[in-house]
């Protein structure tokens, strides 16, 4: 058994955590609000080091007054307190919103798009292994079954029906592997803290 | 007014962003990247917003003494003492905060997410019935998918691993691409109606 107290503090607050399975307690509630509380003052410290002042109050102090932009609208979020200028909180909103929507304009042509098509045409390349091909083949056909499944702007029939229809297979599969996939990420957590309990806490396993 | 100066800002910034992505010249990449710091800092004032409206529903609910108001007491008290340990001893490795973060964060972090497992498992129970053929896939996939990438996998069958990982890497990636680029188109139409301003929800609805 460990001798170390801070393995015993994790040990506890996983038990803590894992007390909600038998019903809702006071120790439940304790580790879920100290995990919301170390959780904020963990980014507020981690902001703080890592963006706030590396971004803002280093180039300020370094004489670079063009960084007065943002802090003024940084500033501007708090003009929600006062119903008078209560708008200007759209300024900073704005901005971010206007960065993120002109950001996400090439970054999704990009990556998204002409990637994934790039992905999924089948070129002579394909064919190079036999086996390969065929998969290309399955997935270019999953791509536009799929596509055409989301395709509202005509009445799903003629060809449209077999096409959509082989669509809703295809995206039943892709939701269960990766409802399993997802599964299996939250269950190698479960079996990392079951781990750790036995492990480096009572010693039972090495 | 009060509506046309933060309609222009979101029109100047999101066309400047594209602009700014198809010119590879120094000047473009120093303008992105001063204005990504800028949105580094817009986001942090954010967050003080966020933390400030935490500490005032926890406030008011010690004052109140509301139910459960001494669980409110721990998650400020950590807050701001993790906060204050961070801010004045430093983040850095072998530091007090980053004991805390190891042994205090990560073991609770870990252990909300591992608890997921279990209602997960009691969610799908209760909903995956094979009623109908899309159902049956739904539920095969998640079964081969699961017993797949489990060491047991392997006694069923020596290739049955493989076989999970061709749902994953073929009809799966198929659908997924399928949405991707759904998804995608769907993202890039709403962008644009917000740098063209036709999309104005975010604006709120006062005037």
């Amino acid at each position: 058994m460990s001798t170390d107290p801070w393995i015993w503090i994790g040990a506890f607050l996983t038990l803590m955590i894992f007390s909600f399975l038998f019903k809702d307690n006071p120790f439940y509630k304790f580790g879920e609000h100290l995990f919301v509380g170390v959780a904020n003052g963990y980014y507020i410290a981690l902001y703080w080091h890592n963006s706030l002042k590396p971004n803002l109050f280093d180039p300020l102090s370094a004489g670079n007054y063009l960084y007065i932009i943002p802090l003024l609208l940084g500033l501007m979020y708090f003009t929600r307190f006062i119903p008078k200028i209560s708008w200007l909180v759209r300024i900073p909103i704005g901005f971010m919103i206007g960065w993120g929507a002109g950001l996400a304009i090439p970054a999704h042509f990009q990556a998204e798009i002409l990637r994934q098509l790039e992905g999924t045409v089948i070129t002579p390349e394909s064919f190079t292994n036999i086996t390969a091909g065929i998969w290309s083949v399955i997935i270019m056909v999953g791509v536009v079954c799929t596509l055409v499944y989301f395709f509202f702007s005509r009445e799903h029939k003629g060809i449209l029906k077999p096409t959509s229809r082989l669509g809703i297979i295809f995206i039943m599969i892709g939701f269960g592997a990766s409802f399993g996939y997802t599964v299996m990420a939250r269950v190698s957590l479960l079996i990392g803290r079951i781990q750790f309990l036995l492990g480096p806490w009572l010693g039972l396993i090495r | 007014m009060k509506r046309i100066i933060p309609l222009f800002i979101c029109l100047l910034i999101g066309f400047s962003m594209i602009i700014q992505f198809f010119i590879p010249h120094p000047t473009s990449l120093e303008f992105g990247s001063t204005i990504y710091k800028w949105v580094i800092v817009l986001i942090v004032f954010a967050l003080v917003l966020a933390i400030g409206n935490l500490i005032r529903h926890h406030g008011t609910k010690i004052r109140r003494q509301k139910k459960d108001w001494p669980y409110s007491i721990v998650t400020l008290s950590s807050m701001i003492g993790m906060a204050i340990i961070g801010l004045f001893w430093g983040i850095q490795a072998e530091s007090l905060f980053q004991k805390i973060y190891l042994n205090v964060f990560a073991p609770l972090s870990a252990t909300m997410f591992a608890l997921l497992a279990y209602y997960m498992a009691s969610a799908a129970y209760r909903a995956f019935r094979a009623r109908s053929l899309e159902a049956t896939l739904l539920l095969a996939a998640a079964f081969i998918v699961m017993i797949g990438f489990m060491p047991f996998g392997q006694y069923i069958h020596p290739r049955f691993p493989a076989f999970a990982e061709w749902v994953m890497r073929v009809p799966n990636m198929a659908s997924q691409r399928g949405i991707l680029l759904g998804v995608a188109f769907g993202a890039i139409a709403t962008a644009l109606k917000i740098i063209l301003g036709i999309e104005r929800a975010w604006l709120g609805g006062k005037e």
